[in-house]
């Protein structure tokens, strides 16, 4: 009976509580950290500014391990990715230009033209094969 | 059962229906609470706190002083702005004698022609753009074959169509006309004498010919003077702002909470502002203070020829990256690390195909007609494109229909016509 009175509420509500604008899907997995499609590597990345400003270039750190939590060097690193609402890509093509170190690459040229729900898809290759990981992340208006 | 049994029985159907109200109310009270306090709390003239954030960002108010440009470093020069402006409008450069940059962008009008085609010494093959707010584009151009407001400047000049002259021809005349002002930002001029009138990479057969027959010294110190021609007119060009509007009177006035500036916009008239950040979504990429995402979508606008289809960004992307004067190019004054737009550069992104820049719309009652090559004549024809949302004939366009009635299409162009206000002339970024 509860449940039916949330419902109905919910029901209610939902109309107003909804942005009108498009709004990402609900359930988004926007972890930061994950292990790739096949499971050969665990991924995580991080911007290096916060809040992520909308139209400014900035960049990104990756880090590449295997399950085993061996840091990855020398990976071949391909990004990718965009708006899957919209379907374009980034206004940039970002790419890794160093290594850092204990399996952390940078990635510059990290660009987001408007707020909302953009993937971003890394292409792994290194001894242990090719990997593919894709984190979703929500930039907010400013 | 036992009597004993039933009343414990009752008591705990009692217990739990007591329970349940309770739960139910205090869920309830949340609820209502919460919502509430969405569009209530924070709120203002109607609108929520979260729409009043997405309002907050179109202000003019918000708009960031242009970053600087690092391939430029003559344009904070007051010395600069100002011969700038003269070439700017100084007929003299262009084939025939009648053609400057303002024959087209017009000060009177917007800083536009007010026609579908660019027209110079020639018909041009896109719609002339104003040129107000240019330095918050990291592309110049419908397609941003340029990286800069110094090396969109040099485009025209060079352009058969537009001026028609010729890199030597310029240089003529600017030292027998500009060698004071020229060499005080500067510095002195490369000796011209020996050099041919005409003669220029682009030019015709004749003007190539003579272009090729100069030795590379002398066709770069020519570049070089024609680099800094344009280097003059975006100094100038940077110091033409946006002027406030009577959406961004009104807009301050919601953020403030002050209920005088609540009439600034009529009720019609707010309708379409609800609709733009709503259900059309205009705001997705007609987004920040100037109303655009200075990036490159296909919206299926109608191609001119569909012989000779207009690819748009795609298109142009290799001419950027190619191009003698953009950011990495040898008469930048912009280290390697500066130019992270063109390092960083989308060369392979298909939805690039037919994709063209998104204007900002300050202004854009004021410059009919719309789209890259003048397509829609009216306001009234952009949004019905945009209710349509026809396929691309090249390309994925990115639109998706809208619902809107006739009443909430009309709504939306009284909106568009909020966005009108002048266009200032700030000093170079140094002074006032």
């Amino acid at each position: 009976m509860i449940r039916r009175y949330f419902f109905a509420l919910f029901s209610l509500l939902a109309p107003f509580v909804l942005a009108a604008c498009m709004s990402p899907p609900t359930g988004l997995d926007l972890s930061l950290k994950r292990p790739t499609e096949h499971s050969r590597y665990v991924v995580e990345v991080k911007s290096q500014v916060n809040p992520i400003a909308i139209n400014k270039m900035h960049a990104w750190e990756v880090t590449v391990k295997l399950p085993s939590g061996e840091p990855v060097s020398g990976a071949g690193i391909k990004v990718g990715g965009g708006m899957p609402q919209h379907g374009h890509g980034y206004p940039t093509q970002p790419r890794v230009t160093k290594e850092l170190g204990e399996g952390r690459y940078l990635i510059e040229g990290m660009k987001f033209s408007m707020p909302g729900w953009w993937e971003l898809k890394l292409n792994i290759t290194s001894s242990a094969g090719v990997d593919d990981v894709t984190f979703n992340t929500i930039v907010e208006r400013q | 059962m036992t009597r004993a049994g039933q009343t414990i029985m009752q008591r705990t159907a009692m217990k739990q229906t007591l329970k349940h109200t309770i739960t139910l109310t205090i869920a309830a009270a949340i609820l209502v609470t919460s919502a509430a306090a969405a569009f209530t709390w924070g709120g203002a003239d109607g609108w929520s706190k979260q729409e009043i954030d997405v309002l907050s960002s179109l202000r003019l108010s918000q708009l960031a002083p242009a970053p600087q440009d690092p391939s430029n470093r003559y344009e904070g020069m007051p010395a600069a702005v100002e011969l700038g402006k003269r070439l700017f409008f100084d007929k003299r450069f262009s084939s025939n004698g009648q053609v400057s940059c303002a024959s087209c962008h017009d000060p009177k009008q917007q800083f536009q022609d007010g026609r579908a085609l660019g027209l110079g010494v020639g018909t041009g093959a896109r719609r002339t753009m104003p040129v107000v707010g240019l330095a918050h584009s990291p592309f110049l151009f419908w397609d941003g074959r340029k990286d800069s407001a110094w090396s969109q400047a040099l485009g025209p000049l060079e352009d058969a169509a537009e001026h028609g002259g010729n890199r030597t021809a310029y240089a003529h005349v600017l030292q027998a006309n500009y060698r004071k002002e020229y060499e005080a930002v500067f510095g002195p001029m490369p000796d011209l004498s020996r050099l041919p009138r005409n003669a220029g990479p682009l030019g015709d057969d004749r003007q190539r010919a003579a272009w090729n027959g100069m030795d590379e010294p002398a066709r770069h110190a020519v570049s070089r003077v024609f680099a800094n021609m344009g280097k003059a007119i975006a100094a100038y060009e940077k110091t033409l702002q946006f002027g406030e509007s009577r959406l961004d009177r009104y807009l301050d006035g919601v953020v403030r909470r002050d209920m005088n500036a609540y009439q600034v916009l009529s009720p019609q008239e707010k309708n379409g502002l609800r609709i733009f950040i709503g259900k059309a979504q205009c705001v997705t990429c007609h987004n920040g203070p100037l109303l655009s995402d200075q990036h490159f979508h296909n919206t299926a606008i109608p191609q001119r020829s569909l012989a000779k289809p207009d690819l748009g960004r795609r298109a142009a992307i290799a001419k950027v990256v190619k191009d003698e004067f953009n950011c990495l190019g040898p008469f930048s004054d912009a280290g390697k690390e500066d130019c992270s737009e063109l390092r960083f550069i989308a060369e392979e992104d298909h939805s690039l195909d037919a994709a063209f820049k998104t204007p900002s719309l300050r202004n854009v009652s004021l410059r009919a007609p719309y789209m890259h090559a003048g397509q829609k004549a009216t306001l009234e024809d952009v949004i019905e494109h945009y209710r349509t949302a026809p396929a691309a004939t090249v390309g994925h366009s990115e639109l998706k229909r809208i619902d809107l009635s006739d009443r909430e299409a009309r709504d939306l162009v009284a909106f568009l016509n909020t966005l009108s206000g002048p266009v200032l002339e700030h000093g170079p970024a140094t002074g006032n």
